[in-house]
């Protein structure tokens, strides 16, 4: 037990090297725009519910919150055979997945809160390819990833070059070899609309808290006022 | 007839219960002293924060599981399906926080005004027991949500009982109920969270304020207010509690709601100090998390832990950290209670002490770097230096005389027009505009350069002198 802790308070005391010193690019995050709320739900079912589930959302409140009928939720946006009340849930069976990617694909609910959104627009965007990697692309975001890159096809193959700036520091550059099916500027738009699903997915509640929070602030403010008026009212033969 | 029958009922109760006797003893007739400053809401706001969480603490344990599979997704249950849930679960979540924000205040009120010492040591010793209670409450509330953060901060804090001598192995066993954190230790733990300490912490609360309205309130001036009555048994710088202090405490309810309001709307995360980024991972016990920090409200303690380098003297220091606050009332030797009669050496011990308990909190968010820990050290020094040191410079120092009756500041509101009238000047004859509606004096008014100066240094030599 007592070499446990050591071990606990050591991965504490080191625990930080192992974290990238990469600077991370800015997602644009709007979640008052259904249009890229709805383009990134396609493309979250199309190229990532595969083998990520997000079981923390139903088809419905999708439907619900970013203003798109039920109906065409099911025809458009989820996978066939799908029931409007579901969660979405990655039919890849656990077993399999271990199989094949020695860890099973995390549920991504909460990834935009665990890792933030910036950090996953720039994941996304950061495979290269990597011979050396048993799964011949690597990312520069997330060293030795288990995903492949799943938008390849998209994005075409990216190369690292090691790159020195001008005051000699040493970095690597992501150049585009072949280029996807998307332009850079098309890419951008796709993995950022994915982005905003993943962040809206990780608190549907947010515009709804967030409008909420006028009325409760205004109302709050008037108890205020109030109170203050009472109390000096009380207090005014108080010397 | 009806009303009679109202009355009729009443009657009947109150010959029965002792209800008027108790509302005039701790309201009506509870005289407070009339010279509370800001430092004196945060009493009856930790009591206002203590309902809250238990009555969103009730909604929430309607839809929570205390399992190991099912704790995890129960909450995000409660997120998104559970009506009005997000609200409760923030409340909760923020409330704890919030909880922790206005007792250290509260206590830093006791440091300010020397409200620990005789009559109340016995005040300020449930007091302490509250917020050990406290800190249990917050600890096990933490592991309830079951993220990797819950989890691997739960065991790193359990592990430390290992470091005991002879019993610490078994000791942490017991305590967790398996080798490592698991369903055993979550259930328990909920059981605690749920039943055990709420109600010790309901119990004390109730002591704390029996012992108080026993002895009186203590006010920045730090004099009895008891020692001068009026004919008839008052005292004469007393005003009841009720309806003075109610009304007052109610402005204070309306900005701390204000500010929590913000919070649970806009900023529930709080940039990852109320709810961290690493506790919407679910637990895992096969992966340990990069970096694991305790929850902000116990960095400081947890940065003593990590400044001493042998592990169970680390231990004993961090549970130091806490003793050694019971035993204040009796470390303190000056024979002034309030900061406002004190000599210089406490005023500047005090703030060191301030600074010190600041950079552990920060210090103990961080990864323990080498430098890091040296601060650490430096800081520890100093915290334990404030109380250890505190029966010599109390002593030694030379006070100030004590008035006998309460003396009154003047309020910010009251002093404001003069300070106004002070840094602003009338300049006359700019008729540049015509019109008659700017020929109000409103619009000729300039700052005054020569007023702001004075002003500031004004404000620069009594800081300079309120050290001393």
């Amino acid at each position: 037990m007592k070499n446990l802790i050591a071990l606990l308070l050591l991965s504490l005391s080191f625990g930080v090297v192992a974290s990238e010193s990469i600077e991370l690019q800015k997602a644009n995050i709007d979640l008052s725009n259904n249009a890229s709320l709805q383009r990134g739900a396609k493309h979250f079912v199309t190229y990532c519910l595969g083998c990520h589930s997000i079981k923390h959302i139903r088809y419905l409140r999708i439907a619900l919150d970013i203003d798109v009928d039920p109906k065409k939720v099911l025809k458009d946006i989820a996978p066939e055979g799908a029931n409007i009340y579901d969660q979405m849930h990655s039919a890849m069976n656990a077993h399999d997945a271990e199989k094949w990617f020695g860890t099973q694909p995390p549920d991504l609910s909460l990834i935009a809160r665990s890792r933030g959104a910036d950090w996953l627009y720039s994941y996304l965007k950061s495979y290269y390819i990597d011979p050396k990697s048993p799964r011949g692309v690597n990312n520069l975001i997330f060293e030795d990833t288990a995903m492949p890159n799943p938008l390849w096809q998209l994005q075409g193959e990216q190369h690292a070059e090691p790159r020195k700036n001008i005051w000699g520091h040493e970095y690597t550059n992501l150049v585009l070899k072949e280029p996807g099916t998307l332009s850079e500027g098309e890419f951008e738009i796709f993995v950022n609309d994915l982005v905003n699903f993943l962040v809206y997915v990780g608190e549907p509640v947010q515009l709804e808290r967030q409008r909420l929070g006028k009325y409760v602030l205004f109302f709050i403010l008037m108890f205020l006022v109030l109170a203050y008026l009472l109390k000096k009212e009380y207090w005014k033969n108080i010397h | 007839m009806k009303r009679n029958r109202v009355t009729e009922c009443n009657d009947w109760f109150l010959e029965r219960f002792p209800l008027t006797k108790l509302w005039n003893e701790h309201m009506a007739h509870y005289y407070a002293p009339k010279n509370f400053n800001f430092w004196y809401f945060f009493g009856s706001l930790a009591l206002l924060v203590l309902v809250n969480q238990i009555l969103t603490g009730i909604f929430l344990t309607m839809n929570y599981k205390p399992d190991a599979k099912l704790a995890f997704d129960s909450v995000e249950y409660i997120m998104r399906d559970v009506n009005w849930g997000w609200l409760i679960r923030y409340m909760h979540s923020t409330g704890s926080s919030a909880f922790f924000i206005v007792v250290y205040l509260h206590m830093f009120r006791g440091l300010l005004y020397g409200s620990f010492k005789h009559p109340r040591e016995l005040v300020w010793i449930f007091g302490m027991l509250l917020f050990v209670a406290l800190m249990a409450e917050a600890f096990m509330g933490y592991l309830l949500p079951w993220g990797q953060m819950s989890y691997w901060g739960a065991q790193v804090i359990i592990s430390l009982f290992s470091a005991i001598p002879v019993i610490g192995d078994d000791l942490s066993l017991w305590l967790r109920g398996d080798y490592v954190v698991s369903d055993a230790t979550l259930n328990r733990f909920f059981a605690f969270h749920v039943i055990a300490v709420p109600l010790a912490l309901v119990m004390l609360v109730f002591l704390h304020i029996v012992a108080l309205h026993e002895v009186g309130s203590n006010n920045p001036d730090g004099i009895e207010i008891k020692d001068s009555k009026d004919p008839w048994g008052h005292p004469v710088d007393g005003i009841p509690f009720h309806p003075y202090y109610t009304v007052k405490d109610l402005v204070g309810v309306g900005v701390f709601m204000l500010f929590f309001a913000t919070v649970i709307f806009y900023i529930p995360e709080m940039g990852g100090y109320f709810l961290e980024p690493a506790n919407f991972i679910p637990a895992d016990p096969m992966k340990t998390p990069e970096h694991i920090a305790p929850v902000w409200y116990f960095t400081p303690f947890y940065a003593i832990l990590r400044a001493i380098p042998d592990k169970f003297a680390g231990v004993i220091g961090m549970g130091g950290a806490i003793v050694v606050l019971f035993l204040l009332p009796w470390l303190d030797r000056s024979p002034v209670k309030s900061i406002r009669y004190r000599g210089g050496i406490y005023k500047k011990a005090l703030m060191l002490f301030v600074i010190s308990f600041i950079a552990l909190g920060y210090l103990g968010t961080q990864p323990a770097t080498p430098t890091a820990t040296i601060v650490a050290r430096f800081f520890t020094a100093i915290y334990f230096g404030f109380f250890l040191l505190m029966p010599l410079y109390t002593r030694w120092e030379k006070t100030k005389p004590v008035p006998k009756r309460l003396t009154t500041i003047h309020s910010l509101e009251e002093q404001l027009p003069a300070l106004i009238e002070e840094i602003t000047q009338i300049k006359q004859g700019s008729t540049e505009i015509g019109h008659a509606a700017f020929k109000s004096s409103f619009f000729a008014i300039r700052p005054n350069p020569k007023g702001i100066r004075n002003l500031i240094s004004r404000l620069a030599k009594n800081a300079k002198g309120s050290l001393d």
